[in-house]
């Protein structure tokens, strides 16, 4: 890549020193989405999906945090608030010490070049009349940003960065194959220069060994440009490969909120320990010999989410305090977050997930 | 053994479910798309096979075109499916729809496009009951009900009468199987089964279909692109790539000692939760071949790291799919002694 | 109520802006060889000097409650629902619209049955062998069936059948079928047909396309996979799904029609609300505008009632939002 800085951000002040990784690049403080049920004639509003309620994290420089959950807990409508694709209800997105909540569609644009964000369906977010270079330069010309040896040099460099061909320039995206498409994706995400990328369940949609190479690729890209990932994903395995530390996320809460190794070794909350223990493991020999905590029945809904704990509904753990009193998100170990009146693997406990008793 | 045993048993097939070369062509105005290009394999009743393999690969044609549920006019089906001695390939559209539903059952990925939207639970099971069984409505519906019962639904008197958009992903997924089972199939088939649910509910399915086999001691056939779901069910597993099996083996035979390269490769692929994270994954390199333009040879050879050890017999000749040693079937040029060096050596330290 | 408003302006004020003066519209009732002063005494008493919005509200007054009209021979008086006397016959429409429903109702039932039937068979069957020569010979008929005029069709018809080979009675003639069955259903067959053939085109391709699309779908794989029979795949489960699309238009078509199949009431001297309605406007004879206007939207909205309600029937998706 022979693009600086300079080129790609013209607007970069000399003289004003960028903070050191490590730093906190976002944070998000009580975010709430609600979105309004409304009904009859006069559109009366009935009552809300709580997507998002009450969201507290922050997002260090260089870091990857993946937010994981299973359908309905909000995860992808915090991506989409994190992007300002969406409003929040309540609650405030600081990045770079710059609160964003609300922040009108004109100002949002000169962030959004720091801000980019990955999609799942690598062919529904390509316009399938454009051709790559077209796709792939379009942040240049919206951002009207000049670039050292035209547009289509700048292209051409970030297609050979994700792995594609140069010669790919003028081909349409469904000549390509589905990880193809995410590369493709990837590199107008890049052409900005991004701070932070979301990426909303970026591999989820490709074949085993393609998601291989994304993750990879996503991996490379982030050394090579102190690039800061939210992750939002589902996939636990691919989490704990991609992720620094990882937020469990149930019915638009944070239950749990640690560094990878704590979070994986010794989760907390009980439900971070059940989805754990419920990813299938290709090893033949835990088959039938290991003990497995099976959750009953499916996610509450979101519109009428349970009182208090919301996972108490599901949880072998719940008492009658669970029902009435809604547990904090303590610190309840050194970088690791739970929320829970019965937490697991308290310090000093013998751990007790399957997956990392198997392993050691 | 007898020779009338042995010229019965090629007539009727070897075992409960024997598929004999099964191909599967769809001839397209680009070219013929090889879907399914000599596929063989047999299941026992109370057994599970794994069929594995990336998209296009052929794993969902291939039970489709076993259930008749391929595009008929269309494609182009040769070889043998013998079901309990009776040979579908042959047999008319009508007789293989007699046994469709009744002694062989298919459960698809996304069970809420897989229902009717416009009945309810109950009338969908009722209807798969009585085209094979002469009973009355209300007979039909008690059976409905007792089998939502058996697959964990609560409340199943009510909710016999309820539609899907009113069930979660997990309780439609429950009813589907409801559904399948509801005639008491000696065949199972479940194309992705958990694809579409959640992680806790996937848990729950995989369990509920593994007491379910045991109970009605059916054969299944599992089709999935993921090695987990298919540890946690099958027997014996058989690995696709482009149209044809790779590998075959029993499941601990294809996680413990995989010999092909695709199969590495996929194991690679995979961020393990019960290991050590490994700073990086192995990809396979390049993408899955259209299956208008299979490389010639070893349709994996583009993409094979070991594919220079074959002295070009990799780019020229179609491997077969030999026997290793009881029972393990591999289709690879390359040598026992190449590849058990390759495992010790380059694949299984990184895992 | 909205519609009756704006029809009501339109058909007032359009005259005015083109030159007519309370007078001219008098002299539509007295007769040309009235004297100045019987106008104006006329025009007077039928509240032409008044403004619009009374005059709409004496008018919509009519219609509930009903209303007394001077001609200055003796009052009339027109019970509810009132919608005027007819400028030229001096009749009340109300009556004369009450004996023309029936004509339209029938040919619109008759119609749209026919069409229903034919247009979703041959739809169900050119999507089933699709590609087949019964598909494109469908498809280029329901094409020109589409793209043919009424009166084109309508007219061969009628020269065919009725003038050559005598099959059907000619038009003109309309029997009640509470009279003779045999009779209404042969004067009205014709019509019947050539409207039929017009719908059932456009339906034939809806349903077409309809069951293309559901067919695809993955519960009819479920449904082939039970091991049903293809038939009952195809109605039960194909055919049930590919509906609700053409259920919407139909209900409107129906709703539209019974306003007056204006062409074909007029092609084949039908004396149905079209037919009255095009009397009307030759005639700029406002209250029978109106009053076809008024019913024929009464019409419309009682069809789309009764298409929101089947939605619910046919899609319990719907029913619980």
């Amino acid at each position: 890549m022979t693009v600086s800085t300079e080129e790609i951000d013209p607007t970069a002040v000399p003289g004003v020193v960028e903070p050191a990784i490590g730093e906190e690049l976002l944070s998000v403080n009580g975010l709430v989405k609600h979105f309004p049920i409304r009904k009859g004639l006069l559109q009366r509003q009935v009552g809300a999906v709580q997507a998002v309620d009450g969201l507290t994290f922050n997002v260090t420089r260089g870091e990857t945090l993946s937010l994981v959950g299973e359908s309905g807990c909000g995860k992808t409508t915090t991506g989409r608030l994190l992007t300002r694709l969406l409003e929040p209800t309540s609650g405030e997105i600081v990045f770079e010490g710059r609160n964003i909540s609300h922040l009108s569609e004109g100002k949002m644009r000169p962030l959004r070049r720091d801000v980019q964000m990955i999609f799942q369906d690598p062919y529904g977010s390509l316009n399938p009349r454009h051709t790559v270079g077209k796709i792939v330069g379009a942040p240049y010309r919206l951002q009207k940003v000049q670039t050292e040896h035209g547009v289509k040099r700048a292209v051409q460099e970030l297609l050979e960065l994700v792995g594609l061909s140069p010669e790919h320039y003028n081909r349409y995206p469904h000549e390509f194959s589905g990880g193809q498409r995410q590369r493709i994706g990837i590199a107008r995400t890049l052409a900005l220069r991004p701070k932070l990328i979301v990426a909303d369940e970026p591999v989820s949609a490709l074949d085993v060994s393609i998601q291989a190479q994304v993750v990879n690729l996503l991996e490379d890209l982030q050394k090579e440009f102190d690039l800061t990932y939210v992750m939002i994903a589902h996939d636990l395995s691919v989490v704990r490969h991609v992720s620094d530390r990882v937020a469990v996320m149930y019915l638009g809460k944070i239950v749990e909120l640690a560094d990878r190794v704590s979070l994986y070794e010794k989760p907390m909350h009980p439900y971070t320990v059940a989805l754990l223990s419920a990813v299938p493991v290709p090893d033949t020999k835990r088959k039938g010999n290991v003990q497995r905590i099976r959750l009953e029945g499916d996610v509450p809904s979101p519109i009428n989410p349970p009182p208090a704990c919301r996972f108490h509904t599901r949880c072998w753990k719940a008492q009658d305090i669970c029902k009435t009193t809604e547990p904090p998100l303590l610190q309840l170990a050194p970088g690791h977050q739970a929320a829970c009146h019965f937490p697991e693997n308290q310090p000093g406990d013998k751990p007790v997930t399957p997956a990392a008793s198997e392993a050691s | 053994m007898s020779s009338d045993d042995s010229v019965q048993r090629i007539e009727r097939g070897a075992a409960f479910l024997d598929v004999r070369d099964l191909k599967v062509h769809f001839p397209t105005d680009d070219g013929l798309v090889k879907s399914v290009d000599g596929i063989s394999f047999q299941l026992e009743r109370g057994k599970t096979l794994g069929i594995v393999g990336e998209s296009g690969s052929g794993k969902s044609v291939t039970s489709l075109s076993i259930m008749g549920l391929h595009k008929r006019g269309v494609a182009q089906i040769s070889g043998q499916v013998f079901l309990d001695g009776q040979e579908l390939v042959s047999s008319t559209p009508d007789e293989v729809r007699l046994l469709r539903g009744k002694r062989m059952a298919m459960i698809f990925q996304d069970p809420l496009s897989a229902m009717h939207p416009f009945y309810t639970v109950g009338q969908q099971i009722i209807e798969a009951y009585r085209v094979h069984n002469k009973v009355s409505k209300q007979v039909a519906r008690k059976h409905a009900i007792e089998m939502l019962d058996r697959v964990g639904i609560p409340q199943p008197d009510k909710r016999v009468d309820a539609y899907p958009h009113q069930f979660s992903g997990g309780m439609r997924q429950r009813a589907m199987i409801a559904m399948a089972l509801s005639c008491d199939p000696d065949l199972l088939i479940a194309d992705e089964p958990t694809t579409a649910l959640d992680v806790t509910v996937q848990a729950q399915i995989l369990d509920l279909i593994r007491d379910l086999q045991r109970e009605f001691n059916s054969a299944v056939i599992i089709i999935t692109h993921d090695l987990g779901v298919v540890a946690e069910l099958a027997d014996d597993i058989q690995v696709m790539y482009a149209g044809r099996a790779i590998e075959y083996g029993t499941a601990e035979e294809i996680f413990e000692s995989p010999q092909h390269p695709y199969t590495w490769g996929l194991l690679g692929s995979m961020p393990r939760i019960d290991r050590e994270r490994t700073e990086r994954l192995i990809p396979i390199k390049g993408t899955p071949p259209s299956l208008i333009n299979v490389p010639k040879g070893c349709a994996f050879n583009p993409r094979c790291n070991y594919a220079h050890l074959n002295g070009g017999a990799s780019e020229t000749d179609r491997p077969e799919l030999l026997d290793v040693g009881a029972g393990h079937k591999v289709a690879c040029h390359l040598s026992p002694g190449e590849r058990a060096k390759a495992w010790e050596t380059d694949i299984k330290p990184k895992l | 109520m909205i519609v009756s408003a704006i029809t009501f302006s339109i058909f007032y004020l359009v005259p005015r802006l083109a030159g007519a003066t309370p007078e001219t519209l008098a002299t539509r009732y007295v007769g040309r060889a009235a004297t100045e002063e019987t106008v104006k005494l006329t025009a007077e008493r039928l509240g032409f000097y008044d403004p619009i919005a009374v005059q709409y509200w004496n008018w919509a007054k009519g219609v509930v409650v009903g209303a007394e009209y001077d001609y200055g021979s003796g009052v009339e008086s027109c019970p509810a629902p009132c919608l005027g006397y007819s400028f030229i016959t001096k009749q009340p429409v109300w009556p004369e619209l009450l004996d023309r429903i029936p004509v339209t109702l029938s040919l619109a039932a008759g119609a749209s049955l026919l069409w229903l039937l034919a247009g979703v068979a041959t739809g169900v069957l050119s999507a089933l062998k699709r590609g087949s020569i019964f598909d494109r010979g469908a498809m280029i008929i329901a094409l020109a069936g589409v793209s043919l005029p009424i009166f084109f069709t309508g007219l061969l018809s009628l020269a065919i059948f009725s003038y050559q080979l005598g099959w059907t009675l000619p038009g003109g003639s309309y029997t009640p079928f509470t009279e003779n069955p045999v009779v209404w259903s042969q004067s009205l067959i014709l019509p019947w047909i050539t409207l039929a053939f017009l719908f059932s085109a456009q339906y034939a391709r809806l349903t077409r396309a309809g069951m293309l699309e559901t067919m695809n779908e993955d519960f009819i794989r479920t449904a082939r996979a039970k091991g049903l029979p293809e038939r009952t795949v195809v109605v039960r489960h194909g055919l049930r799904g590919a509906l609700t699309p053409i259920l919407t238009i139909f209900g409107l078509d129906v709703g539209l029609l019974l306003g007056g199949a204006v062409l074909t009431e007029k092609t084949f001297s039908l004396p149905g609300l079209g037919k009255y309605a095009v009397d009307g406007i030759v005639a700029n004879d406002l209250p029978k505008i109106l009053g076809v206007t008024l019913v024929a939207a009464v019409f419309i909205i009682l069809a789309n009632l009764v298409v929101d309600l089947l939605y619910a029937v046919i899609d319990p998706r719907v029913r619980n939002q």
